[in-house]
């Protein structure tokens, strides 16, 4: 069945109140399109899950600073002190997670698994009593598997099938993202036919996507930024 | 040699043939640009990267391709790229040979301290918390003092902590500090320093080696 969507219709299916995971680490993976067009499409009260809050006035730091934006789950906000303003005024709720926590939860979520035990942050003010439990005689941190309505996934090569492939370190959180959300919007630049890709080089096979975007052209957001140049 | 370059030239230093290491954000993300080009080591970065290496001229420069503080980085031969999942899981199986990294405080028992100032600062603690737990060999990289001259090498850490009794050696401007069983042992001093004057400098206790 081909998933091809316009940017329009695709982004239209989500609704405000919707858990959105939003791939990306940086710029690298931010599906900056997709975002771009739920900031045009104004739904609200959103929950997003992304590793950062993206650099101020970028990707889902819009959403945020448009106040569609009710709660963020992340590991690190450190780029972008905008968002850390909002979170001081209590404007956005912001819950974090260490980071490989946050992607075992996705990852563990996108297995059909519930939950699993870590010892990672056993004796950190992170950790809460509630969560800690003994099993045959060791201590362990529970940790809940992340499932949300919806991904918004950058990939830089797809089929119509929703077949996936990811480059550089843009691979980051989408995989993970890819298989827990419930519905799963995927933008390229480089839509193919099937058969175009060798199998065993797909990164996300198309059973877990939804819908594909094909992108006309990557705005300036997906270019280099100027501040993380050495000089 | 300014305070950063001292520090940074020492840092190079720990970096042994063959490893995987990581490098924190701050001043550690630096340590890349002091390795000579043909150091055989492999440079993880926790955003999916095991073989980064130094940045590429701008025409070459990948805008898909940055290191954990959003530099852009290149790759070496032999690189690797992964999703986030398995990048923690090189880290918690802990197949890290060392890890440098930035601190607020750190203690005489080790202890690290450098995610959160409660009411000042609280950016997230990223992939600190699990580097500094899991890396087989922790380095801290810090200035000596804080900009106000109060010492950041304590004997307790204040500030609530990353990781508990995960450091092995400290490497400041000034010296070089290991965190033993016994407490914190000098092994080096990096500037022209008397023993009571960088005891002045430092909260926790220091012992020094007999030769000093």
């Amino acid at each position: 069945m081909k998933k091809n969507r316009t940017l329009e219709d695709a982004i239209a299916a989500i609704p405000s109140g919707a858990t959105v995971m939003v791939g990306g680490f940086g710029n690298p993976g931010t599906p900056f399109s997709l975002i771009n067009e739920l900031v045009r499409q104004g739904q609200t009260q959103l929950t997003l899950i992304k590793n950062d809050a993206n650099e101020p006035h970028h990707g889902i730091s819009r959403l945020i600073e448009n106040g569609q934006v009710d709660r963020l789950v992340t590991t690190h906000i450190g780029l972008n002190k905008t968002v850390i303003e909002l979170m001081n005024q209590g404007k956005i709720d912001v819950q974090f997670h260490p980071q490989g926590m946050l992607a075992e939860k996705i990852r563990t979520a996108g297995s059909g698994s519930y939950g699993f035990l870590t010892d990672i942050g056993l004796e950190s003010e992170i950790t809460q009593q509630k969560d800690v439990l003994e099993w045959q005689g060791q201590t362990y941190k529970v940790e809940m598997a992340l499932t949300a309505d919806y991904a918004l996934i950058h990939a830089a090569q797809a089929d119509w099938l929703g077949n996936l492939l990811y480059q550089g370190s843009a691979i980051n959180f989408s995989p993970l993202m890819a298989m827990a959300a419930d519905h799963v919007i995927v933008e390229t630049i480089d839509l193919k036919q099937p058969g175009h890709f060798k199998p065993e080089h797909i990164h996300t096979p198309g059973a877990f996507v939804d819908s594909v975007v094909e992108l006309k052209a990557l705005t300036d957001d997906y270019g280099i930024l100027d501040h993380h140049v050495r000089r | 040699m300014s305070v950063v370059e001292r520090i940074l030239t020492r840092a190079v230093l720990e970096i042994t043939q063959g490893s995987i290491v990581n490098l924190g954000i701050g001043l550690p993300t630096q340590v890349l640009h002091y390795l000579p080009d043909d150091f055989d080591a492999q440079i993880h970065s926790e955003n999916g990267i095991l073989g980064a290496w130094k940045q590429s001229a701008p025409e070459n420069m990948d805008p898909f391709l940055i290191d954990s503080a959003g530099a852009y980085v290149s790759l070496r031969e032999g690189a690797s790229l992964f999703d986030s999942a398995v990048s923690f899981a090189i880290i918690r199986r802990a197949r890290l040979d060392l890890t440098m990294i930035g601190a607020f405080e750190v203690d005489a028992q080790g202890n690290l301290a450098n995610w959160k100032i409660p009411g000042k600062f609280s950016p997230g603690i990223g992939g600190a918390m699990e580097l500094a737990q899991k890396t087989k060999r922790l380095v801290v990289l810090t200035t000596h003092t804080d900009k106000q001259g109060r010492p950041k090498i304590l004997e307790h850490c204040r500030l609530p902590l990353t990781a508990k009794a995960c450091t092995d050696r400290i490497i400041s401007d000034l010296a070089v500090i290991d965190v033993t069983p016994e407490g914190l042992m000098v092994r080096e001093k990096l500037v022209d320093i008397s023993n009571d004057e960088l005891q002045d400098k430092t909260e926790a206790k220091l012992m020094f080696t007999a030769e000093e």
